[in-house]
């Protein structure tokens, strides 16, 4: 997408060259352009108009640059507009000074509250604070055994609500339990409800004058759609909220309803859930969002989760190889131990601009488990085999398969799914890793 | 959660849902063109701001009012009365051709998957169907098929009871494909009745869990040729823009055959199914409006229209 609208605008802004400045009049149909990608990424209808008028006063009287792309130039001055509006820096939690300091998550049905409480207290217990849990949704079936069954993973402290049906209450119980055992912080996981739904926002009210939270956080899904701002909005007017977390994002939703939200209520972005397991909560990035918005892909977020997961010095080798197309089974053996270590691969590949739409990938995102057996497969082969795959044949692949407890077939779908992959790794090399490596933007 | 039987019709239902969505937006389409006492640009530029608002989508609503202004330049729309009826009539028409409720046998087994994105309400709608079939003389059984996300088996279990139905499951963590296979069993051997296999939530980027929906599907059709009758995608009215490409790869991975629209009870008109209608045709169920058992209504294009232009109060 950040190809297509950069693509659009450097057609428009061809025509443009020679003419030296921007103005109103021949920026228009790149407005035009940008304001259907903001409005098709679900940023609202009002955010967008307000930002479409900012940016035009921006770009006017740009000179149109010859060398680079006047298009990517505008890109460039959206991506940055967008990235202030979202606030340039990231945001921390606040405990404020009473003990146990509670952190209350609210939201509509369905947005991720318990999952998030979850993570939310896995992070907090990172940090070396003792961390208590409690659900006060009494109405959704089994909502208190999940956050009871996730929060035991994590080794947190639950409160037990057996026999109590009022959420008031049992945050008050849980506040005292949660004091009385000495811990440092309490998470509270709220039953899902409309924002127009009065007697449960009054509810609401009531654990919050209650409790006094250091922290109300917002909890809204990435897919949400043009009403994000309205309920976000009544929320805050009836509870004031300190800070919204954003769910979801490891799916394709562009994610618009983050800078509405940021936009219209004001309030921080404090963090992002990317995806099911309990430790996918990060810090969230204004810039990378910008990126996203404008479907660039998270260039950032993937040079990150790569700095962290891969040893550098294998990876210069790798690149190496790459370039001269080298890259073997043993390379592949060796990448999945580091692929395993930076989440799915589809993620991570995802992440790069452009490549959602590769087809090649449709067929090589192996899960976890599947890692396991393609390694089985690859450690079942000679290291000759592993050197150049071409001499794995018809009665080679059979003692493959035996030697490694899998099939035939499995073997011919890896040794098919590492050709594909070589011919793909050919073209993230056509530039794509080194300005990875630099941390940029491809502009 | 209280289960009190109020049986209020849909229209009302819906009616009175979205009444509430009213008192937060400003105006509203029809106050808007009732407002405006002649064609302007004034009057597309607020009719554009109401469909994008409703999440119709930013191409397809320039589609929509361009051919307004088609009709305008060809003297075929002549007041704002008329206009109004015209793009009333264009999308009502576009979710007709996809109005289609289920109607399901009661000589055969019938076999129902719901699938969909996190929390777009999977099970609760899975409960409310097992109650509306009951009620109209269906045996039926669930499975329970989300042995991912804790707790999600215990939830099901809870919609069973509450519904009056059977539930086939196994531990948490079992394979998913086993307990479809197991349901499968042991409803060959029984009487005709419904089965409505509850999936876990997945996004539809991730492939390894499409794989797995995939899986399940093909062990019920092997189990049982023809199975699954009804493949239903169900979609959070709350989604934006997102909902084509969850429609689509759901649609593309083990097709879909029936669409379920949940939460039209909260403050977004789920104008984002006008798109999917059209650009898709995926035949449009049933609609969500609220948490509790009855409140599942089938689809219907006029009530939804005119939910999504409804004049205020
Ligand atoms: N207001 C309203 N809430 C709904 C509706 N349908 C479902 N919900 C609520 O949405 C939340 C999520 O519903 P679930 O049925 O658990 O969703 P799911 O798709 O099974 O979720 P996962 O299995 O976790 O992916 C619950 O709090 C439901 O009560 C509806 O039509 N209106
Ligand atoms: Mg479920």
């Amino acid at each position: 997408m950040f190809e297509n609208l950069s693509d659009k605008l450097d057609v428009i802004f061809r025509k443009l060259k020679g003419k030296g400045r921007l103005d109103e009049e021949n920026i228009q149909s790149a407005l035009r352009e940008i304001r259907i990608a903001l409005l098709e990424a679900d940023v609202n209808f009002r955010v967008v108009r307000d930002f479409i008028e900012e940016v035009k006063q921006r770009a006017v009287g740009q000179e149109v640059i010859e060398s680079i792309t006047p298009g990517q130039q505008v890109v460039k001055i959206v991506h940055e507009r967008l990235i202030e509006l979202m606030g340039t820096t990231t945001s921390q939690l606040r405990f404020g000074g009473r003990i146990p300091a509670p952190i209350m998550l609210v939201g509509l049905q369905g947005c991720g509250k318990t999952t998030t409480a979850v993570k939310l207290a896995r992070h907090v217990a990172a940090g070396n604070k003792r961390v208590y849990l409690v659900s006060a949704d009494v109405y959704r079936p089994a909502a208190m055994e999940q956050l009871k069954v996730m929060g035991e993973k994590i080794g947190a402290g639950i409160f037990d609500a057996a026999g109590l049906t009022d959420p008031v209450e049992i945050c008050r119980l849980a506040v005292e339990e949660a004091r009385r055992g000495g811990y440092e912080v309490i998470i509270v996981d709220t039953a899902g409800r409309l924002a127009i739904d009065a007697p449960m926002m009054e509810e609401l009210k009531k654990i919050k004058s209650l409790i006094i939270p250091a922290e109300i956080l917002f909890v809204a899904d990435a897919m949400t759609g043009q009403d994000a701002v309205n309920v976000a909005g009544r929320f805050d007017e009836l509870l004031g909220i300190d800070g919204v977390i954003m769910t979801k994002m490891d799916g394709d939703a562009r994610g618009g309803a983050a800078l509405s939200l940021r936009a219209v209520i004001g309030k921080p972005i404090k963090f992002a859930g990317a995806g099911e397991k309990i430790d996918a909560l990060e810090v969230f990035h204004p810039e990378r969002m910008a990126s996203r918005i404008l479907g660039m892909g998270d260039v950032l977020t993937l040079v990150e989760k790569a700095k962290e997961a891969v040893d550098l010095k294998q990876q210069k080798e790798l690149e190496k190889k790459l370039r001269k197309n080298e890259f073997t089974l043993e390379d592949l053996r060796t990448q999945m131990n580091q692929i395993s270590k930076m989440g799915p691969l589809e993620d991570v590949i995802g992440m790069l601009p452009g490549m959602k739409k590769i087809k090649a990938l449709k067929e090589m995102k192996p899960d976890e488990r599947e890692l396991v057996r393609l390694g089985a497969i690859i450690d079942s082969m000679t290291p000759v085999e592993r050197r150049n795959y071409l001499i794995i044949d018809g009665s080679r692949r059979k003692r493959i398969a035996r030697g490694s407890g899998t099939t035939v077939q499995e073997v011919n779908t890896l040794l098919k799914n590492y050709v594909e992959m070589r011919k793909l790794m050919k073209r993230f090399t056509k530039g794509g890793i080194k300005s990875l490596r630099r941390g940029n933007f491809p502009f | 959660m209280e289960e009190k039987n109020e049986k209020k019709g849909f229209f009302e239902r819906l009616k009175s849902g979205l009444s509430k969505t009213r008192k937060l937006l400003m105006t509203d389409v029809d106050d808007i063109i009732l407002g405006s006492k002649q064609i302007d640009q004034a009057l597309f530029d607020e009719l554009e701001e109401r469909l994008i608002v409703a999440d119709v989508g930013p191409s397809f609503t320039a589609e929509l009012i361009e051919s307004l202004r088609e009709k305008v330049k060809r003297k075929e729309l002549s007041s704002p009365e008329i206009l109004r009826t015209a793009l009333r009539e264009t999308m009502r028409d576009i979710l007709l051709k996809n109005e289609a409720p289920l109607v399901i046998p009661h000589d055969k087994i019938y076999t129902i998957m719901a699938v969909g994105v996190n929390g777009s309400g999977k099970t609760t709608t899975t409960g409310k169907m097992a109650h509306n079939f009951k009620e109209e003389g269906h045996q039926v059984t669930l499975v329970a098929a989300d042995t991912f996300r804790a707790a999600a088996v215990e939830q099901l279990d809870l919609w069973a009871k509450r519904a009056g139905v059977k539930i086939v499951r196994q531990a948490e963590n079992a394979d998913p494909a086993a307990v479809v296979y197991d349901a499968m069993r042991i409803a060959r051997e029984g009487k005709p009745e419904v089965i409505i296999v509850d999936t876990a939530g997945r996004l539809h980027t991730k492939t390894n869990l499409m794989e797995e929906l995939k899986k399940m599907k093909r062990i019920m059709e092997r189990e049982m040729p023809g199975a699954p009758d009804e493949v239903l995608l169900v979609l959070d009215a709350t989604t934006g823009q997102n909902a084509i490409a969850q429609a689509r790869m759901f649609q593309d991975a083990i097709g879909v055959t029936g669409l379920i629209l949940t939460k039209l009870d909260g403050t977004s008109k789920g104008g984002v199914v006008v798109r999917i209608a059209k650009e898709l045709g995926i035949p449009l169920r049933y609609i969500g409006v609220g948490e509790k058992i009855d409140d599942l209504q089938p689809f219907r294009a006029e009530a939804f229209v005119d939910a999504l232009f409804e004049t205020n109060h």
